[in-house]
């Protein structure tokens, strides 16, 4: 795939899934607007497993992005979709900036479970916190879009609509990135950090960006699928499951296309659906079996079955 | 401060049968640099063996005591089943890949084990408390316990000193500690790492599932005990330093006491309290308290 | 001449082991010096400390006349002042021409260059490429390249940063003894455009008695010769302890 064709090529994807969504039905609406907002998070992970680490907790950022949604319309009555989102980029971002300095220190394992322990604090934080619903958490709905009314059998569709151009926007960021010299300082990273050091590029530095960049994917996620969802708790969102979901779906995905975390959200989401439904007892057991498939058979993601896996992968 | 006796003999007790879990987890880290996350799958698996051998023992009238064994036998035969299998039929391939792919093949693992243990024995809670309450009460001032709390911690102590005397003492555990140090140093001397692996998983496997058993009898067996336990483990094994069996012992002390302190005095933070220490030891010493020293790499 | 890189009484222990002692020496400009001894004799510590891998126990590193002891990798390289590695550190999964393109990249935006700043990152690569005789490998995977190749693809790297002072770890080690030499003239040759200063580290005398004005030896974390390679060469102490009796030629016919 030429590097101009990729941003074209999303673009038409836009066009065609914002002209069908308007004759699509309801649950076909809900089930895209999954896979979108969950490739929105899977889109940072690719970035920071592209510099070389895997975050076990990235349901940190999901969760602020989601709670600081659904916090503006229960506790503040602004219900406009556009404000979430900047809400959640804002505060996943801000909290990024923070923990990024402590956690670009780590690596591999370390990294892992340092991100997995601060996700579970936030988790810990919230199930004792009455006021946010603990285990319950509390409902949301979106009424509004920069400012302008949204009827309400139009919402599901506006959220659908505002998620794919996000997901767009997004991705082609994110391709340009990756074509960068940034972007290239990133899988040098993940090669030879020493090298990179040596160079005389800071290691760290690119690091923390990166992370903030995905933290704050991940909270335009989590705000997306507040929106979506109406519903904001713990469980789905900070606990270190929901990470570890996020996680799978990166593997799935790979690293090679940005397109890919989207298609690897819509495989999850779908399979997820259908065993729930089917086979409540034993959809982890799907997804385990799933993802060590992956992880034998194909090392480079599902992108890699397409022949258009790139070297750096 | 009346609360300081209650305090530290909560924590201890806690502590006790996370050390025996977290034990298997860093022993396994440290001789075969996996981070096993299925461990909390065999914790469960243990759990529910024992609960239900026990069960099914004391119901058809045999001797009360014999359940202790019966607990016991079920842990053994759950490790000496599930870790040769898992390690023979799973992880032996993967050997190789980077660590991080083996902990994502290890949570593959749980998320099949999770569903699997259901399949087995079910999704109602199953609890077997008659060896908790049979051996009586302790009192020490104005707290009493049960005296099979301390059964926990005697085993505790036991599964450590015998650990450390295996390892330090025997000729097996010299090998042991020779692939901990350098794997392919130890195959070059001819040490036959494979076997090491498959010993090394399997005693682990069994240390998961004799804290599962253990624990069984003072709790309600359910689905998502692994899923609860393998983070704190991981809190445990990373405070303490990955590989290090001394490092596990004080980092379940560690997380014991505080957890213990948090549900005694402030049990809104009792969730995370544990994190919060993690995530400061990780600050301080960011390898864990006992970590092994870096080489020189150019 | 000026001095371009200075150490004064360089100090280096871990624990009971000393790798570096009281190490003393002078480079001038433009010069290439060879450093030779034994495995552990302490050369590759010297260089890990004047690029700041390591940070002296005592003593100073002066480059330029500026103290630049303790300081960070990366900061020293952005004096200008570049390494190559015994073992090659490249970036594995990329291709030789996004190996350079990234060093590249990274080396335009950070150190301040000898011969200024202004061209094409492209072009340099290119230009680098050339100089090194890469283009036979441009785009194969740096991890599949054959060793003598990786060498050159590190040393191109260091010199992607536009060094003023280059010091180059063993640049012929692992490389077939009919290809060294070949080696060797294409990294000097590349070198004499940029006016740059040259240590290298190496076990092979004849390139280093054939490339070098000057040879520092040395034994045990001390310097033992320091000169001219054919007086350091005769010294008997480095005869005895870095090179052997019977390697020396002149040694052996002379005692007949």
């Amino acid at each position: 795939m030429k590097l101009r064709d990729t941003p074209l090529l999303l673009i038409v994807a836009l066009v065609v899934l914002l002209a069908i969504g308007l004759i699509l039905p309801q649950w076909a609406l809900s089930f895209v607007s999954v896979a979108l907002y969950l490739g929105i998070v899977v889109l940072g992970m690719a970035l920071m497993m592209r510099t070389g680490l895997v975050s076990f907790g990235q349901g940190l950022y999901y969760c602020l992005g989601a709670y600081a949604a659904g916090t503006l319309d229960h506790f503040f009555k602004l219900s406009d979709l556009l404000l979430m989102v900047v809400a959640g980029a804002l505060v996943a971002g801000v909290v990024a900036v923070i923990l990024g300095f402590l956690l670009s220190k780590y690596r591999d394992i370390f990294f892992a479970m340092l991100s997995l322990a601060f996700s579970m604090i936030l988790y810990g934080l919230l199930v004792k916190s009455s006021e946010l619903g603990s285990t319950d958490g509390f409902g949301l709905s979106v009424k509004t879009f920069a400012g302008i009314a949204i009827s309400a059998s139009a919402v599901r569709y506006t959220i659908y609509a505002f998620s794919a151009v996000l997901a767009t926007l997004f991705a082609i960021g994110m391709h340009r990135y990756f074509n960068s010299h940034l972007g290239r300082l990133a899988g040098a990273i993940r090669d030879n950090e020493l090298r990179v050091e040596y160079m005389g590029a800071s290691v760290r530095r690119v690091i923390h960006l990166n992370y903030v960049i995905s933290a704050v994917l991940a909270g335009v996620g989590g705000a997306l699928m507040a929106g979506a969802i109406g519903h904001v708790d713990p469980e789905t969102t900070a606990n270190w499951t929901t990470s570890g979901e996020f996680v799978f779906i990166a593997i799935l995905a790979g690293t090679g296309s940005v397109a890919a975390p989207f298609l690897g959200a819509g495989i999850f989401e779908a399979v997820r659906t259908f065993a729930l439904q089917y086979f409540p007892n034993t959809w982890q057991m799907t997804l385990g079996i799933t993802m060590l498939l992956v992880i034998m058979f194909l090392p480079g993601g599902l992108w890699s079955v397409f022949g258009l896996r790139r070297r750096s992968t | 401060m009346g609360q300081l006796p209650a305090v530290i003999v909560d924590g201890v007790l806690y502590a006790s049968w996370m050390f025996v879990i977290a034990v298997g987890l860093t022993l396994i880290y440290g001789v075969m640099k996996i981070l096993n996350v299925a461990h909390g799958s065999l914790y469960a698996l243990g759990a529910y063996t024992a609960s239900t051998a026990a069960g099914y023992w004391l119901s058809h009238g045999h001797a009360p005591m014999g359940s202790y064994v019966v607990l016991l036998l079920a842990a053994l035969v759950v490790g000496l089943i599930a870790g040769p299998l898992i390690e023979r039929g799973l992880l032996r391939f993967m050997y190789g890949r980077d660590e991080i792919v083996l902990v994502l093949v290890t949570y593959a693992l749980f998320l099949i084990l999770e569903d699997f243990t259901k399949l087995l024995f079910g999704v109602d809670p199953i609890l077997v408390a008659e060896p908790y309450g049979l051996l009586g009460n302790l009192q020490m001032g104005r707290l009493i316990y049960p005296v099979y709390s301390f059964v926990l911690v005697a085993a505790a102590i036991l599964v450590g000193v015998a650990l450390a005397l295996v390892l330090n003492r025997t000729r097996q555990g010299k090998i042991l500690r020779a692939v901990i140090h350098d794997r392919e140093m130890s195959t070059a001397v001819g040490i036959n790492v494979s076997r090491v692996y498959l010993v090394t998983f399997t005693i682990g496997a069994m240390l998961a599932a004799l804290g599962g058993a253990l624990t069984a009898p003072t709790t309600s067996v359910q689905p998502g005990i692994g899923a609860e336990v393998i983070v704190l483990a991981f809190a445990i094994v990373v405070v303490g330093g990955l590989g290090s069996l001394g490092g596990a012992a004080v980092g379940a002390l560690l997380v014991g006491l505080v957890r213990s302190a948090a549900v005694h005095y402030q049990p809104e933070v009792e969730l995370f309290s544990v994190y919060v220490v993690m995530a400061l030891v990780l600050i301080i010493r960011p390898k864990g308290l006992f970590a092994a020293p870096e080489v020189r790499k150019i | 001449m000026a001095v371009v890189l200075e150490a004064r009484n360089l100090n280096k222990s871990f624990g009971a082991v000393t790798a570096a002692s009281n190490i003393n020496a002078s480079i001038e400009q433009d010069s290439v010096v060879g450093l030779i001894g034994s495995n552990g004799a302490g050369k590759t510590t010297f260089i890990n400390m004047v690029t700041g891998y390591l940070t002296p126990t005592s003593g100073q590193v002066l480059y330029e006349g500026r103290d630049i002891t303790g300081l960070q990798p990366r900061a020293v390289t952005r004096l200008g002042i570049s390494r190559s590695f015994q073992i090659p550190q490249l970036f594995n999964t990329l291709s030789v021409h996004d190996n350079l393109l990234v060093g590249v990249g990274i080396a335009s935006r950070s150190v301040k260059t000898a011969a200024g700043t202004g061209s094409n990152e492209h072009t340099q690569v290119e230009q680098l490429i050339e100089r090194f005789n890469l283009a036979g490998y441009r785009t194969q995977t740096a991890g599949l390249l054959p060793e003598g190749v990786r060498k050159l693809l590190d040393i191109a790297m260091a010199v992607a940063a536009r060094p003023r002072l280059l010091l180059l770890d063993e640049p012929t080690s692992g490389v077939s003894a009919d290809e060294k030499f070949r080696l060797m003239d294409m990294v000097m040759s590349a070198l004499k455009t940029e006016g740059v200063t040259v240590l290298f580290v190496e076990h092979d005398m004849d390139i280093v008695s054939r490339y070098t004005h000057r040879i520092l030896a040395f034994y045990e974390g001390r310097i033992i010769a320091d000169g001219d390679p054919l007086t350091v060469l005769a010294d008997a102490e480095v005869r005895r302890y870095v090179i052997g009796e019977q390697l020396h030629k002149e040694a052996s016919s002379a005692a007949h």
